[in-house]
């Protein structure tokens, strides 16, 4: 038990200062990219092929702007979608389209609205007359704008919705008596396969029904985003999943879900461990306190970082192509990028999986009504 | 340095928070009332259902099973009873074979015995008259004979004398 508690600890650790030293490597990289001259040698170590500089193509620039969100949905070719900005400043609510942000010739420019707005990194922010970023100002902007992610979660909770809700009224049309038809029957294992699976083994037979709704709904969220993540092209393409954002929304619902649903014995556990020396119970106080928020946190980080890790390896195995120059490094590229893609199907269902397991065992843990009077017979 | 510029990447973005919330709370409270509970539910009812109904055929195996033994007993007790009344009615008619041979025998001998009496009785009625007939006859003749001889005095005192004597005797 309080093994398994350090060793979350310590995965949790260890993929924060993963992640950290990914952004230095990553920083490192844009500073090799912003001179050209001084090609670092540790940062070519670090990522092999990444890296490299071929003329105009940025490898890490490429993958990084296939991986984050953008006000427009790329469709094919120079067609795009340009999804609405919404702004909230000090002078209201601003709507406008984000093709605004672009002249004819798709060269950034100014938007004079409420303030003048203009797009930085793909983020909006206050430009002066001089066309340099107002940051003071900036740090006033409430941007809420449909973005890509944005647009594609309700793209996917469009489809669960209507998948789901046609499944539900299968039954209210064909009874309970007759055998589960069409998308019904694709549903319904799943269902069965959260409950029985999932719920009642962690949460038990007595609570598990009221916790259903919640899980169900987690766990396709997370299957349906992560599948049409793995989408190259409209209406798929988006990397909502494996963005910080929905993953750590997620987290949070847990953690709400968790310790409101916790019952007497769970607060119990965590600040005055029964069956201890008092001194023991002082020092695990602070650790299972941790604890409680270690639990999300890894749940967030864990869904995040296994997907955009994949769609990094899928882009980096395409880019390959465009750093040989070569069509032939596609006979390569191609294989490795179709074999990672089907990997991926299996991550996209594992992690909707482990995500809603652990949820269900950590509401599991915060419901478990525990029997200790030997213990506490024993030390008394 | 760089440490302290944290990725965009793990930075969340206020805008996606929101909707992300939004879409994740809608979607919640429209499933979990339109979907999830229908759905559940009738996944639950079904299992039971399906439950009731292996019970109930468990159940109906046993009464059926219970039913043929109970069959094969009631049948085993008709065919004993069917042995037994052949038994018997095969007893009655022997015996009311025997009976009415023994009925007849006996009603032969009475039959035979009341001839034979009433035989014996004509036959007896026959030799009494034949006696009778006899004796009226010799009372005749003897009157007859007498009347005649009777004419004398001397030999009817004689006579009477011997008579006398003869009864004497007897």
């Amino acid at each position: 038990m309080y093994l398994n508690r350090f060793k979350s600890l310590l995965v949790v650790s260890l993929s924060l200062v993963a992640i950290l030293f990914s952004t230095v490597v990553m920083a490192n990289e844009n500073v090799v990219v912003a001179d050209t001259n001084k090609v670092a040698a540790a940062t070519e170590a670090a990522v092999p092929h990444a890296a490299k500089e071929e003329g105009e193509f940025n490898v890490t620039e490429t993958i990084l702007e296939h991986i984050k969100d953008d006000h427009s949905w790329h469709l094919w070719g120079h067609t795009s979608i340009y999804l609405p900005v919404i702004l909230h400043t000090s002078k209201g609510f601003e709507v406008f389209s984000s093709e605004k942000f672009m002249n004819e010739h798709h060269e950034p420019v100014v938007y004079h609205g409420n303030f003048d707005y203009k797009l930085v990194e793909g983020k909006t922010k206050v430009v002066n007359a001089a066309g340099e970023v107002d940051e003071e100002a900036s740090k006033q902007l409430l941007d809420i704008s449909i973005t890509k992610n944005v647009a594609s979660l309700f793209v996917s909770v469009l489809i669960i919705l209507i998948v789901i809700l046609s499944a539900a009224n299968a039954y209210k049309k064909t009874g309970v008596t007759t055998a589960p038809k069409g998308i019904q029957s694709l549903m319904e294992p799943i269902v069965l396969f959260v409950r029985d699976e999932l719920a009642i083994p962690n949460i038990g037979k007595k609570k598990y029904a009221k916790f259903m709704p919640f899980l169900l709904t987690v766990f396709f969220l997370i299957l349906t985003n992560n599948f049409l993540g793995l989408i190259p092209f409209f209406p798929g393409g988006a990397n909502v999943s494996g963005n910080i954002a929905f993953t750590m929304m997620l987290a949070v619902c847990v953690f709400i879900v968790v310790n409101l649903s916790a019952n007497k014995n769970y607060w119990e556990h965590i600040f005055w461990m029964p069956g201890m020396h008092w001194s023991m119970k002082l020092f695990l106080a602070p650790i299972e306190l941790i604890g409680v928020f270690t639990k999300p946190i890894s749940l967030m980080i864990r869904l995040f970082a296994n997907i955009t890790a994949g769609h990094i390896l899928v882009l980096s195995l395409i880019c390959i192509i465009f750093i040989f120059k070569t069509v032939f490094a596609s006979a390569i590229a191609v294989p490795f990028a179709v074999f990672i893609g089907v990997i991926e199907l299996l991550v996209a269902f594992l992690q909707a999986y482990i995500f809603t397991m652990l949820t269900a065992m950590y509401i599991g843990m915060a419901n478990e009504e525990h029997h200790h009077e030997h213990a506490d017979a024993a030390h008394h | 340095m760089f440490i302290l510029e944290i990725n965009p990447l793990v930075l969340p973005d206020i805008g996606l928070v929101f909707w992300n919330t939004i879409a994740f709370v809608v979607l919640l409270v429209i499933l979990g009332k339109f979907a999830w509970k229908p759905m559940l539910k009738a996944i639950l009812d079904r299992e039971n259902g399906i439950e009731e109904a292996l019970l109930r055929a468990d159940k109906m195996k046993a009464e059926i099973a219970t039913m043929q033994n109970e069959n094969e007993t009631l049948l085993a007790k008709a065919r004993e009873e069917r042995a037994t009344l052949i038994k018997e009615a095969k007893e009655a008619s022997e015996k009311m074979i025997a009976d009415a041979k023994e009925k007849a025998k006996s009603e032969y001998d009475r039959i035979l015995a009341d001839a034979q009496l009433a035989i014996q009785q004509q036959k007896n009625a026959a030799i009494t008259d034949v006696k009778n007939q006899v004796g009226g006859l010799v009372i005749d003749v003897a009157e007859k004979i007498l009347r005649k001889e009777l004419s004398n005095k001397a030999e009817q005192e004689a006579y009477i004398k011997q008579l006398a004597e003869g009864v004497k005797l007897n």
